[in-house]
């Protein structure tokens, strides 16, 4: 039932057949690696295994050992190859198996590849891609569930994407894989086998989506609800249940952490003037509280409520179910949040 | 602008009378002189080259030259370090200048070189002037980095160099990376990974050399071993100090790092074999005659005395000089005065760098994308300095 609701919320007029994450992850791979013969996968698992969630299935096959190059086990080793092979000029795609692995290569994300245009003013461009699973899992514990949009996204000279739909995640792959800076692609594994409309125009193979646009998936007018990868989805559904209060939610689907759209989500705020932001990760310094700083900056005189931030517990995620549901947002925090921001504008006219 | 005469094909063709050169370069013979490196190679699962070295009047007169040019740069640089119009890291190269230029001699520029942060006369190898590397030191608008990057910064991609990096081992991977974009490119050409003694011991170059050998990369490992990771000497960091071992199932060769002629035949064969069968490590000897920096007196850790004493008995330009005056190449006048030609090219190059601007505050923001679409970006004060990224 939420399948169908979320469905005929991110539809976006002609859709074709439905299409999902993964399939849309793996045909952006193929139709890029098709079109530039400089594009190379690089990662554990990626060839042989087919993928250790088989988004890179059968390019092995198409496109043979040399472009689909399985890893051992060492992140900093062939982090470091492709940022060399980037500074040649090949356009890796470089897969983490999951974005914990990658704090044993963050080195080479942040100090070989991010900065690298900026040392040499412009003479070493760094056009690399560096995607995988982000965030929360289910059951996988504390070492395989942090969410790096936060970290990544504080770097200068990183570009951050993190997709939702099919739509998002074939746009903006292609995009980040044509793209000549160095792009942080967080994907989401429980998104993987969610299915999602596809319009034709996001099956061509010349598709791609803006990087640094987010998308309001919802319009509405009380509230604007901030959101990126699985917890757009979770948003969208807050936004049925306070739609029966009578409570209109805007959903921003952010789709860039970095650059972030400032101008969409402060025109937003600006029209609704309450502001939720949303996401799975640690609360501290994290992409909420970025986010509410822009707009106490930018749009502070439109605020009529103190904004609010929904994030991850401020605690390693714990195994236990019931610990991990406490553990990342849910629908209800986020309708809670959201009452908050209208109720407070009631509360203040009821002690008037 | 002077830079480093540039090494001809075999072919005998005059250089380029637009360098300030002796009159022996311009008239030198190309006929080949056979010399003996000082001491013979060591391999490790592997047979080393011959310790006869194929040389030319010509190549020997450059050799002196190039080293005496980085020599007076890199003594330059102290002087403008301690008189603060140099900032930050300097890490001077003086005592090492044969591992450049012997492998210089023995590869194009169509192959590519990486290394650390100690990187002003590998740079000066690979085509760099001496204008750029004042003014980048300097932190000016024609340096090498546009003032931007600073001493641990040079580029030169057109001339194969990519850098210049500041974090200890990172740039090995990055090496074996370009390693492999040669061989994914079919280019016939290598990556020649540099780092020290100190670098040898990090676990991202055993990563890095075991994918470069699983996959056959043409990379070369180049331990450039001063003896002392910083204030750390190699016995108090490494439990095996023999690095040209350290590559395992990797074959090695250590080198005598203050021979020219040695590190030329060294690079020379292993260019050969990584064409052929993938990584192999060279482990050149050699010594830093400053201190890991110009933080460091280089006396805390180690005597004077042996300072003075590899001063004495290897220093790479005494042993060329040798060379060229016991085969009557040059007299020892025209050497001193070839030494005096580069002291004032030097001394050009600085005033020159001088007089070059600092960048404009604009290019704070320049450079972050290569694709900046507009995204904006802010100073200290957002309210006061934003800007949007071209």
């Amino acid at each position: 039932m939420l399948g169908i609701l979320r469905r005929k919320l991110a539809c976006n007029g002609n859709s074709a057949a439905p299409m999902t994450v993964r399939d849309a992850l793996n045909s952006a791979l193929d139709e890029e690696m098709s079109a530039d013969p400089k594009v190379f996968l690089m990662g554990e698992e990626v060839g042989e295994y087919q993928g250790a969630y088989k988004i890179s299935k059968g390019l092995l096959d198409k496109y043979g050992p040399e472009r689909v190059v399985d890893t051992p086990i060492t992140e900093a080793g062939f982090a470091g190859i492709g940022v060399g092979a980037a500074y040649y000029g090949l356009r890796p795609v470089i897969e983490f198996m999951t974005f914990n692995f990658s704090m044993q290569a963050i080195d080479h994300i942040i100090n070989s590849a991010a900065k690298s245009n900026y040392m040499s003013a412009g003479q070493i461009s760094v056009p690399i891609v560096f995607r995988g699973p982000n965030g929360a899992a289910a059951g996988v514990g504390a070492q395989h569930s942090q969410c790096y949009a936060a970290w990544y996204g504080a770097c200068p000279g990183l570009k951050v994407l993190a997709p939702y739909s099919s739509e998002d995640a074939r746009g903006l792959l292609k995009a980040a894989i044509r793209d000549p800076d160095p792009v942080v692609f967080l994907e989401n594994e429980l998104l993987y086998g969610e299915s999602f409309p596809i319009s034709a125009e996001a099956l061509d193979s010349s598709f791609c989506l803006p990087i640094g646009k987010a998308k309001i998936e919802r319009i509405g007018k009380d509230v604007t609800i901030t959101a990126f990868s699985k917890m757009v989805g979770y948003a969208l559904q807050a936004a049925d249940i306070l739609a029966k209060d009578g409570i209109s939610a805007e959903v921003i689907n952010l789709r860039s952490i970095r650059p972030l759209d400032r101008s969409t989500i402060n025109a937003s705020v600006r029209k609704t003037n309450r502001l939720v932001t949303l996401e799975e990760g640690f609360p501290q310094h994290g992409v909420g509280a970025e986010i509410c700083a822009t707009v106490l900056e930018d749009s502070f005189e439109y605020l009529d409520a103190p904004v609010e931030r929904i994030a991850g517990a401020d605690v390693p995620m714990p195994y236990a179910a019931n610990l991990e549901r406490m553990a990342v947002p849910q629908v209800d925090d986020i309708v809670r949040a959201a009452k908050r921001t209208c109720h407070r504008t009631s509360a203040l006219a009821a002690t008037a | 602008m002077a830079q480093l005469t540039h090494r001809t094909p075999a072919v005998l063709k005059p250089i380029s009378a637009s360098f300030a050169a002796t009159r022996h370069l311009t008239t030198a013979s190309t006929t080949p002189i056979t010399v003996e490196t000082s001491l013979p190679f060591t391999g490790h699962n592997i047979d080393p080259p011959s310790r006869s070295v194929e040389t030319s009047p010509q190549e020997l007169l450059k050799f002196f030259r190039d080293m005496a040019l980085m020599r007076r740069m890199e003594i330059a640089a102290d002087s403008l370090y301690k008189a603060k119009l140099i900032r930050g890291f300097c890490h001077l190269y003086d005592g090492q200048e044969a591992v450049s230029i012997g492998m210089e001699a023995a590869i194009t520029k169509k192959d590519c070189i990486i290394t650390a942060y100690r990187d002003h006369c590998l740079f000066l190898g690979r085509g760099g002037t001496l204008l750029e590397t004042f003014a980048e030191l300097m932190g000016r608008k024609d340096g090498c980095s546009k003032g931007k990057g600073g001493s641990m910064h040079f580029y030169k991609k057109e001339g194969g160099f990519y850098g210049g990096h500041g974090i200890v081992g990172a740039q090995i991977p990055l090496g074996c990376g370009l390693a492999f974009a040669q061989k994914y490119s079919k280019d016939e050409n290598v990556t020649f990974a540099m780092y020290g003694d100190g670098a040898a011991n990090q676990g991202q170059l055993f990563e890095a050399l075991n994918m470069a050998a699983l996959w056959d990369l043409p990379a070369i490992f180049v331990c450039e071993n001063n003896h002392y990771g910083m204030g750390t000497a190699e016995w108090r960091a490494a439990k095996s100090p023999a690095y040209y071992k350290r590559g395992d199932y990797a074959p090695g060769l250590k080198v005598d790092g203050m021979d020219a002629l040695a590190v030329k035949q060294a690079c020379k064969f292993a260019k050969e074999h990584a064409l052929k069968n993938g990584p192999i490590i060279l482990e050149m000897d050699t010594y830093r005659y400053h201190g890991h920096s110009m933080s460091d007196p280089g006396s805390t850790y180690r005597t004077r005395d042996e300072i003075s004493g590899v001063r004495q008995e290897r220093d790479p330009i005494e042993r060329i000089r040798k060379l060229v005056l016991s085969h009557d190449l040059a007299t020892e006048k025209e050497l001193k005065d070839t030494e005096k030609e580069v002291r004032k090219e030097v001394d050009d190059a600085i005033a020159k760098a001088k007089e070059s601007p600092h960048p404009d505050p604009s290019d704070l923001f320049t450079n972050v994308y290569v694709k900046g679409m507009g995204v904006e970006s802010f100073g200290a004060d957002r309210k006061e300095l934003r800007a949007v990224l071209p």
